[in-house]
């Protein structure tokens, strides 16, 4: 259906990619050691079930957990111009992005999507931190301004999941405009009413954090994930000093006031929805797993639905949903001139 | 005594020969050395308008971070009249790596903003190598509200190897302080203009230069890296700073042709180092005119345009 079909198979989702991967095949927790068979750590959102150490989860996978019945819909980023510096270091900037793409089987690193959770209709936004370490160019500059403007255009809240490790240094000063030009983007949100919400991911830093990952509604920040704006290598060169255990990372935040919440990544989809409806002022929700939103919306049903199977929620993902929640969900976003 | 860069060795050779005669001369009345003098003088003069006319990416970075070129205090003394520094972020303290206070210029009143490297030992250490702390930011984050209830403009010189990476400073919120002077100068009603003097360093360099307009010095620098980190980072090897320079594209003549600064300001031969004074006339024409094409603008246009500005950026490449 879309050009993810001209690839092969991405060696890191197929990691996780219950259809591909057989069974006997395990992780290594990189904090305790053990052994997770990858059906298991899957299921649990790649949070070992031993050390609740929080691993890597790339949006789509993220997204498939988060919306109901796994289904959401692609908003169109607008391509931009490719290679804009003809940077060249070690390797072409045009190859190094090639090679991130067939390892990733994405485009870019932020991938902009629309769909409800519990039945609240949101526009959704995660940075893929395998994508050439989720740096910031102008593509992220282009998918945070489409998933604000797309979000404006249909009055819904964005949630921003941010995991960088900084500026695109292949695009160079244009990477560093793309601070100043996704704050207007949060801004175009802060002026239409709409909430903003950024779950900070590891690791959160450089440019982004200083610019649309600090400028939320509320910040959330998954447990033990690194946000800083400095990184720690570089600051321990400056001071010539050991930075304490846990510095820089989301609790340590949370002690310094920077975050409003640190929340184990299965908490926080309900979260998302309890804060995300009360700032809206909708009824509590109906929590639990939902089946995929009907094109006719019923009301919610009053008790959860039992949880549908994975597997055919991350088939009908992956298919690209069927049935989009609204009529004129795939239209392609114009970009702003 | 003339600071030689790395570059300029033979031009000190030639230099430093000249003021060898002179200096014998001085001492032993009976010898003419004038002549010879002069021609090495002449010689230097070529020499020196040559080397500037081609300098390389790398050997621009080494004249942005010139000691000798004149720094934000210089400006603001110069160019500046009745300047009265306020202090303070009303939260934790004041930063002296950011300048900022109420002035006049040309007799009207501005905000004027802006890093501070220091100029000897002692007071680059008090300004923190120009590098701000959350403090700084949110001084500038207060002055600009003060610009912005009581229409004034915000005037800003930029020249900072980039937001300091220390322990205080992270624990105290750098990056929201960053975010929040971007957000806050985006939100303006009131024009503002921005040169970068120097070194327009990262973060901390384009949070004081979310403008209307933004100027550079022909030899200044602004790169979302230094060329020695990316480097390190891209080449694995921090002596590969020359390339890292040139890929990153960070001179005041390729950021105008990539639509990310308004104009260039022309420097006296040799770089602002040499002519300090020129150079800050230069920079004060430059403001002028900035400002004067922001005069009549209404506030409302004033945000509209330098949101859409930013919004635009990036849109071109070099090769467009
Ligand atoms: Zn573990």
């Amino acid at each position: 259906m879309n050009w993810i079909t001209n690839y092969v198979r991405p060696t890191i989702n197929s990691l996780f990619s219950r259809r591909e991967v057989p069974e006997n095949l395990w992780t290594k927790c990189p904090e305790c050691g053990t052994m997770l068979f990858h059906r298991e750590l899957s299921d649990n959102l790649n949070v070992c079930t031993n050390c609740d150490h929080h691993m890597h989860l790339t949006p789509r996978e993220r997204f498939k957990h988060l919306f109901d019945g796994g289904v959401f819909t692609e908003v169109k980023v607008p391509q931009p111009v490719a290679d804009p510096l003809q940077f060249r270091d070690q390797k072409r900037y045009p190859d190094r992005l090639k090679a991130a793409q067939k390892e990733t089987g994405e485009k870019e690193a932020m991938l902009v999507v629309e769909g409800e959770i519990g039945r609240t209709p949101v526009v959704a936004a995660g940075q893929d931190f395998s994508f050439m370490a989720g740096s910031m160019g102008l593509y992220v500059g282009n998918a945070v301004v489409a998933a604000a403007e797309r979000a404006v255009q249909l009055k819904r809240p964005l949630i921003m999941f941010s995991a960088a490790g900084g500026a695109r240094m292949q695009e160079g000063i244009l990477s560093l405009m793309q601070m100043p030009r996704t704050t207007v983007a949060v801004q175009m949100l802060k002026e239409a009413g709409l909430p903003y919400i950024v779950v900070l991911t590891h690791p959160t830093t450089g440019g982004v954090t200083a610019s649309y990952a600090m400028l939320g509604d509320i910040h959330i920040a998954e447990p033990n994930a690194l946000i800083c704006f400095a990184g720690p290598r570089v600051i321990e060169q400056t001071i010539r000093e050991k930075l304490p255990e846990g510095f820089q990372r989301a609790e340590y935040l949370l002690d310094h006031g920077m975050l409003d919440r640190v929340t184990h990544r299965k908490a926080i989809r309900d979260e998302l929805m309890t804060v995300l409806r009360m700032l809206l002022g909708e009824p509590p929700a109906v929590k639990g797993d939902l089946p995929a939103p009907e094109p006719a919306a019923e009301p919610a049903a009053e008790t959860p639905t039992p949880a549908t199977e994975p597997e055919a929620a991350a088939e009908t993902a992956e298919t690209k949903t069927p049935e989009p929640p609204k009529a004129d969900a795939s239209e392609p976003v114009e970009p702003k001139k | 005594m003339t600071n030689y860069l790395e570059f300029e060795k033979p031009l000190a050779e030639i230099e430093g020969k000249a003021e060898e005669l002179r200096a014998l001369a001085r001492s032993n009345k009976e010898m003419d050395v004038e002549k010879e003098a002069s021609q090495l003088d002449k010689k230097a003069e070529t020499l020196l308008k040559d080397l500037y006319k081609g300098l390389s990416a790398w050997q621009k970075c080494q004249v942005a971070r010139h000691p000798d070129r004149p720094h934000c205090k210089d400006y603001i003394e110069q160019l500046f009249t009745e300047y009265t520094p306020l202090a303070g972020d009303r939260n934790f303290a004041d930063d002296h790596a950011i300048m900022g206070g109420l002035a006049r210029f040309n007799d009207r009143p501005v905000i004027v903003i802006g890093q501070e490297k220091g100029h000897d030992t002692k007071t680059r250490i008090e300004r923190n190598f120009g590098m701000a702390r959350p403090e700084g930011y949110r001084k500038t984050i207060r002055l600009m509200d003060l610009a912005d209830r009581f229409g004034l403009p915000v005037v800003s010189l930029v020249d900072t190897p980039g937001a300091y990476p220390g322990k205080g400073a992270e624990e105290r919120g750098q990056s929201e302080a960053i975010a929040r002077t971007t957000e806050k100068s985006l939100a303006l009603k009131v024009p503002v203009v921005s040169v970068i003097i120097g070194e327009g360093g990262s973060g901390g360099a384009v949070a004081f230069a979310t403008a209307n307009r933004v100027a550079m010095l022909e030899h200044s620098i602004y790169s979302v890296i230094s060329p020695e980190g990316c480097a390190s980072i891209l080449w694995k090897d921090a002596e590969k700073m020359r390339e890292a320079a040139d890929a990153l594209r960070l001179t005041a003549q390729d950021l105008l042709k990539l639509g990310v600064i308004d104009r260039i300001i022309g420097e006296p031969t040799g770089g602002a180092q040499r002519d300090g004074k020129a150079a800050v006339e230069a920079v004060g024409k430059a403001i002028e005119a900035m400002l004067k094409e922001l005069a009549r603008k209404k506030p409302e246009a004033l945000v509209r345009d330098r949101r859409q500005k930013f919004l635009d950026m990036g849109t071109k490449g070099l090769a467009a």
